[in-house]
């Protein structure tokens, strides 16, 4: 069985059973299944009849281990940028463009030509080599419009390792900004250049190859000189950028985590809490925070360490005074609260009270929003307090607000980030913050309406990324029966919004605010006046009866 | 607890703080500190330069017991940051830290609408009577104490990994690390010298 190998970037091969590399840890040979043919005799099977030791096991099957851990360390690392999609440079079309990741294994004595640095065409030494900087970093164009930070360095460092291996060698360095900002790049970024590298201004249009020589022709524009230049060259670098994993949305998912538009992970204060989790006990440490280098990770593993150390010391941590109550008194059985507890943290038998399990609540208040009988009492966001703030919000000109309930984890935290990022969008919103967009009650809504407010907006966290794992679901049934409601009360449906809005999306809900606002301006007085009227509370079958026998007698 | 809320005898104090020209520069905050002290229940309105120091907090604290408040509203920032500070000063004073409420005329008013004097004081005036309105029917509450397992759990192999790992088992504390693949070292190990030293990676 031969396969490429994957540490050596496909330049050299392996077996299905093989050692990763040479200072793996666990230094010890695996057998890959995937590769594997089995030991099905006529198959194979032939490393059974030959380890001596007997360690060959085909019937071993993948455990599920469990560990209680009181924190977590989010260390999932990166993706290197596959430049397939920019055909222009040619990637899988000429032998001689490689990878920045390529080269690594190229230039390394653990190699697959053990250091001796040769060209993939003809194995011979390149002595013209050209780097093309920004691939996959900084393009709005193929949706990739972030830095990666790493790679200005890197191909400096390249340039550096192939000046200092061979003195004859030509180093190009075409590039948009070379971003050499840590302690020392400077001082290497001058080195590379007095060691003859040249650095061209300009990223390249496109690659051509001499289908005889498999030479390659770059053609690009010198901005500083404003020349197009020509440049015949052996080898092509392409200094790839980097991505979050492909594990992300998983990880996310597993740990209620949000990511910037970047895909990155979300920290809980950009500068403030730079490691920390939105959600408590989780911490961040490497390049799926951002992209970094090995000091900064280094030092955000330090840090991670650090926050996780003083939880763990503590021994014990206060959980917010925001749970669920519920009065058994008032509870009618119905267990519908225990329906939509994305915790179950509502324990509930047929014919009994549902009864609140205190340490599982995470007080998003689902169920609060859910219970038809004011059984439950959200501690510190009951109906009371959200109802009061509605009103009082709404109390004066309602006609000229915008009105808007926002989730702490996302929506209320986007308001923030448009804050600190001084984003502007008009002064029309009046928000008020529930620890869930799955708190906000039909009531709460529709007492927005009868108090007169033109437009109302429940936000709340990206689907996947609900701070309650999926109480989100509840809003946006919730909202749905809403503007059914609000259809047969013959109010706009629009007037009520639901917008999805996360902590890093100040664009977002600064945007979502100005669109609202040109939506407040077409609903009329007169129209909040027949809301009004439409949404009056019909009095109860109890209240009708006294109502009319008061008028009998 | 000096002050004993019940819903007969609620005593509101509300502080305004300008955060230097930070809410100042955007909002009449003397304008809103006026138009607190005449919604229901409020008993004394304060004005602070920066409420989060020192002197800012030693005033909540000396009003509260001057004029035995039971319910206390910070018009300042997002509670996003400052809920906890303020939880703690007013618990310093003597009162049940639920008992109080902030207003976020920061981030989410004066950052915001720069420019717009007139729209951002109206806002910034809504936000406070909307806490005060929220701050009469707070309650103070206990919280729940649970213990944390103590145990960490890495997840990655790669440097960023490896590191946090290592750090928190010197420090004595038990920790499992995961890793996908067969070996841990990640991306690095595949790299041959890394800068700004050029040294090995591995």
């Amino acid at each position: 069985m031969v396969k490429p190998d994957e540490y050596q970037m496909g330049f050299s091969s392996r077996k299905a059973i093989y050692i990763p590399f040479p200072q793996a840890v666990p230094c010890s040979y695996i057998l890959n299944m995937a590769d594997c043919l089995g030991n099905n005799p006529i198959a194979c099977g032939k490393c059974v009849e030959v380890c001596e030791k007997q360690a060959i096991n085909y019937d071993d099957k993948d455990e599920i281990v469990t560990r209680e851990v009181g924190a977590v360390i989010v260390a999932i690392g990166l993706q290197v940028y596959d430049p397939t999609e920019m055909d222009e440079y040619g990637y899988t079309r000429f032998d001689n463009v490689i990878t920045s990741m390529e080269f690594e294994r190229l230039i390394c004595a653990g190699g697959p030509t053990a250091g001796h640095f040769v060209r993939p065409s003809d194995h011979e030494r390149p002595t013209r080599i050209g780097f093309i900087q920004c691939v996959g970093s900084r393009n709005s164009k193929i949706g990739r419009p972030w830095c990666s930070n790493i790679c200005c360095m890197n191909t400096i460092k390249d340039t550096l390792l192939l000046a200092d291996h061979y003195p004859d060698v030509e180093n190009v360095v075409f590039y948009q900004d070379i971003r050499a900002f840590g302690k020392s790049f400077e001082e290497m970024f001058q080195r590379s250049k007095e060691a003859g590298t040249r650095y061209v201004r300009g990223l390249p249009g496109d690659i051509e190859e001499d289908p005889e020589t498999h030479n390659l022709t770059i053609t690009v524009e010198n901005t500083t000189s404003g020349k197009i230049e020509r440049h015949e060259l052996d080898m092509v670098v392409l200094s790839v950028g980097v991505e979050s994993p492909k594990d992300l949305a998983k990880i996310s998912g597993m740990l209620t985590l949000s990511k910037t538009s970047d895909g990155f992970f979300m920290e809980s204060h950009p500068k403030l809490k730079p490691v920390d989790a939105p959600t408590r006990g989780v911490f961040f440490s490497g390049f799926c925070e951002a992209p970094k280098d090995i000091k900064d990770s280094v030092c955000q593993a330090g840090a991670a360490a650090s926050r996780t150390g003083a939880l763990l010391n503590a021994g014990q941590i206060q959980i917010e005074a925001i749970t669920s109550r519920i009065d058994e008194q008032a509870c009618k059985n119905c267990g519908a609260c225990a329906k939509v507890c994305p915790y179950g943290a509502i324990a509930w038998e047929k014919g009994h009270p549902a009864v609140v399990i205190e340490a599982a609540c995470a007080g998003c208040g689902s169920c609060g929003a859910t219970c038809q009988f004011g059984a439950i009492t959200m501690r510190h966001f009951t109906d009371d307090q959200l109802l009061a703030q509605v009103r009082a919000v709404l109390a004066s000109h309602p006609e000229d607000k915008v009105f808007a309930f926002a989730c702490n984890w996302c929506s209320y935290a986007g308001g923030d980030m448009a804050g600190i990022s001084r984003i502007q969008y008009p002064s029309t919103n009046r928000v008020v913050r529930t620890m869930c967009s799955a708190r906000v009650s039909e009531e709460m809504v529709l007492e927005a309406f009868r108090c007169g407010a033109p437009i109302v907006m429940v936000s709340g966290c990206h689907y996947a990324d609900c701070h309650y794992i999926n109480a989100n679901r509840q809003t946006v049934q919730r909202v749905q029966r809403l503007w059914d409601k609000l259809e047969k009360a013959g109010v706009r449906p629009e007037r009520l919004q639901l917008e999805w809005i996360s902590a890093a999306e100040g664009q977002k809900f600064a945007k979502v605010m100005k669109q609202l606002e040109e939506l407040r301006k077409t609903v009329t007085s007169k129209e909040i006046q027949q809301t009004k009227e439409a949404l009056k509370p019909k009095p109860k079958k109890a209240a009708r009866k006294e109502e009319a026998a008061a008028v009998a007698n | 607890m000096i002050a004993n809320p019940t819903t007969d005898d609620i005593r509101i104090g509300v502080f305004v703080c300008d955060c230097g020209l930070n809410i100042a520069g955007a909002v009449d905050c003397g304008s809103v500190a006026e138009y607190a002290a005449t919604l229901p229940h409020v008993t004394c309105v304060v004005r602070n330069k920066y409420t989060c120091a020192d002197p800012g907090q030693n005033e909540i604290k000396d009003a509260i017991r001057e004029h035995r408040l039971n319910r206390v509203v910070i018009a300042s920032c997002t509670p996003r940051q400052h809920e906890p500070t303020f939880r703690q000063c007013v618990r310093e004073a003597g009162l049940n830290p639920y008992l109080m409420e902030m207003a976020n005329l920061r981030e989410h008013c004066s950052w915001v609408h720069p420019g717009d004097w007139d729209g951002a004081t109206e806002k910034a005036k809504d936000l406070v009577a909307s806490a005060v309105a929220r701050a009469r029917f707070l309650q103070p509450q206990e919280e729940l104490t649970v213990p944390v397992t103590k145990r960490a759990l890495v997840i990655g192999g790669g440097v960023a990994g490896i590191e946090a790992a290592l750090e928190l088992a010197d420090a004595g504390h038990k920790v499992t690390l995961v890793e996908k693949e067969a070996s841990i070292g990640g991306i690095m190990a595949q790299l041959d010298k890394t800068y700004p030293t050029m040294d090995c990676s591995i």
